[in-house]
């Protein structure tokens, strides 16, 4: 049973990382108040950048941070529109999407089936020793050993810093963020822009590492697991490991599955991720917690005059 | 310095302004896209005319693919009207073409007149069905519709696959994932000699029925109130989760309806490639056209121009299809940001001084 359960662990963890990015950039966004569903949109995008960067250049580095770079720009087009031109945060975002994974499959069409020097897998020195969870969590590419990390920046960032604080007092009362001084729409900007990057991460992880190959639609849906699992996770980092890991358990196994060619269909499989996505949120309503849910999420800030 | 005013009444003539303001700027940044490509972009841009409004073949064409944009952009904007945010037309286009193809092959040996009714019903049922499902969700447990009609759309797309690989497969199709072709009288048949199909009138009945409910009866009238939020609706003596039960079926079986008219008029049999995206497209129109019914006969027949057009300039210029994405969004997200004329302006203020 080890055999098939220890490198089906260790695929949960490599397949739950570019959603994990992906769900803590959203997190950031929602905690300053913005909706924003242009996720798959921005990973596609940001995952092109990445995978071209790192082809020019031969830098897998530098292609990581064109992925967080891209997933910004793509951000701050969301908050121009939402933030500053006050439009509706949900259709700005679906128009996002659509935009992005146009973008994507426009620009991307000569690069199919290329590939560009990307992360490999490395034991950690050791931590990779300890049995079972060595195999499970320290035999993976350096993105994923930094995605162990950015949980707990995330945490640290909100609970024990004041810029921290001020995100999430926008998030839940902008005016009153603003009659103590603060600045209620410089701080959404930061937080739609980080949550673009970290999201853009979670982009690039995709061409980098989950493949080294350019291919077409290459998010599959994963930034919309990504929204979803944020409710899933009450709006909190712990929680999000949690669900990242648990989308990536369902990829993994359905893809042993297939592989292992079982007498399901294959379509049947596929259908999988997207079923627990409306069982997650059953789930997590039926806990009714929705109270964690910054209160401002999704409006807009008026301006004065 | 400029510092922003609100209007005293909102801009008159603003949205259209804004609208076609979009559409400029779109249409110089994908100029910009087809230089970057290394093509003449002029060129590039005329051949996106030719094919869009240039000639009778283009009109044709473009009428024929208006009609699912149509009927699937109703459906979306009557839901959207109470802040029900359906974005799973996709996926309830689907199952429309799924029970259409179902009673198509269920009784092949049926006349039309008899056969294409029961084609509808069922995909009205069906795509009504799969969006009722995220609507109960949404008021029993407070799931987020934007999420479960979107996962829905993925489900529906395997499900899709999962027929025409397996029980509905075309014994005859060389291996191909495809259903056998639908009988004389499941076929909507076309108007004349032209391509377009009596699906055309049918939309258009569809339509103005659904624009006379909205403004004649008292579901209409409920349904501008709870557009106002769940709270105005209560008070108005709102049976509000029987109306969200109510509009996302209608939503869904014009979805349905729009799938319906595809497999049986276009295709004549189900296959994958009838997904090409039209439902996400209709939140695009829905949006545009403001959630008006003419509006969005106008709306769709324009985005279906520009789908045509993008087809001519993948064929003479070897774009990807995804620049008509690109140019759906563009136009979107310009007419979002567009908006924020309707209600402010920008005045000049004289700084001290000055």
């Amino acid at each position: 049973m080890t055999e098939f359960l220890i490198p089906l662990f260790a695929a949960t963890v490599q397949s739950g990382t570019p959603i994990l990015y992906a769900t803590l950039g959203e997190m950031m966004t929602e905690k300053g108040g913005v909706l924003n569903l242009g996720v798959e949109g921005i990973m596609s995008v940001a995952a092109l950048a990445a995978f071209f960067v790192s082809m020019s250049t031969g830098s897998p580095w530098l292609g990581f941070l064109a992925g967080g770079v891209a997933g910004t720009l793509m951000a701050t087009l969301h908050g121009f529109v939402c933030i500053t031109c006050l439009g509706n945060q949900v259709v700005s975002g679906l128009a996002l999407t659509i935009l992005g994974v146009g973008l994507t499959n426009f620009l991307g069409v000569p690069y199919v089936g290329q590939s560009a020097p990307g992360f490999t897998p490395f034991d950690f020195p050791l931590l990779s020793s300890i049995p079972y969870l060595g195999d499970i969590f320290f035999k993976h590419d350096m993105l994923v050993y930094i995605s162990f990390v950015v949980p707990f920046v995330f945490w640290f960032f909100f609970r024990r810093t004041s810029l921290g604080l001020h995100v999430t007092a926008t998030g839940e009362m902008p005016a009153a963020a603003a009659a103590v001084g603060l600045k209620p729409v410089a701080l959404r900007y930061f937080a739609v822009m980080a949550g673009g990057f970290l999201i853009g991460l979670g982009g690039a992880y995709l061409s980098l590492a989950y493949t080294h190959l350019w291919t077409n639609g290459l998010s599959g849906g994963r930034g919309w697991i990504a929204v979803a699992l944020v409710i899933f996770a009450f709006w909190r980092p712990g929680r999000a490991v949690a669900g990242a890991y648990l989308f990536g358990g369902v990829m993994a196994f359905q893809l042993r599955l297939q592989a292992m060619g079982t007498h399901l269909p294959s379509s049947l499989l596929l259908m999988l991720p997207y079923a627990l996505t409306v069982l997650v949120l059953i789930l997590s309503a039926a806990r009714g917690r929705r109270t964690d849910a910054p209160a401002a999420l999704g409006t807009n800030i008026e301006p004065e005059g | 310095m400029l510092k922003i005013r609100k209007r005293d009444e909102p801009w008159k003539w603003g949205a259209l302004v804004i609208f076609l303001g979009a559409l400029l700027f779109s249409l110089g940044v994908s100029a910009l896209l087809l230089a970057g490509q290394g093509k003449d972009a002029l060129h590039g841009l005329a051949i996106l005319w030719q094919g869009s409004f240039g000639s009778y073949w283009a009109l044709e064409g473009a009428l024929l693919k208006a009609i699912p944009l149509f009927l699937c952009s109703l459906g979306v904007a009557v839901a959207f009207r109470m802040q029900i945010w359906n974005i799973g037309a996709e996926g309830q286009f689907a199952l429309g073409a799924i029970g259409a193809t179902w009673m198509a092959l269920s009784f092949p040996d049926l006349p039309g007149a008899v056969l294409l009714p029961l084609m509808f019903i069922m995909a009205f049922i069906l795509g009504g069905i799969w969006a009722v499902i995220p609507a109960v969700l949404k008021l029993r447990l407070r799931v987020n519709e934007i999420i479960s009609t979107l996962m829905l759309n993925y489900i529906a797309i395997q499900l899709l696959d999962y027929l025409v690989f397996g029980v509905w497969k075309d014994p005859t199709s060389f291996g191909f994932p495809m259903s056998p072709e639908f009988s004389a009288g499941a076929v909507i048949g076309g108007i004349g000699s032209s391509r377009v199909h009596w699906g055309l009138l049918f939309s258009i009945f569809a339509g103005i029925g659904l624009w006379a409910l909205m403004r004649f009866t008292r579901v209409g009238f409920e349904l501008k109130a709870s557009g106002e939020g769940a709270r105005v609706a209560r008070y108005a003596k709102i049976r509000y989760g029987m109306l969200v039960m109510f509009v996302m079926c209608l939503s869904g079986g014009f979805a349905g309806w729009a799938g319906c008219v595809e497999t049986s008029a276009v295709l004549n049999r189900l296959q994958p490639s009838l997904m090409v995206g039209y439902g996400y497209t209709a939140i695009v129109v829905a949006w545009l056209a403001r959630l008006e019914p003419l509006n969005i006969a106008f709306a769709s027949f324009l985005l279906a121009a520009l789908r045509v057009g993008v087809e001519n300039l993948q064929l003479e210029l070897q774009i990807p299809a995804a620049f008509g994405a690109i140019m759906e969004g563009m136009i979107l997200l310009t007419v979002l940001a567009g908006q924020f004329f309707l209600m402010y302006t920008l005045e000049r203020v004289k700084r001290k001084g000055e």
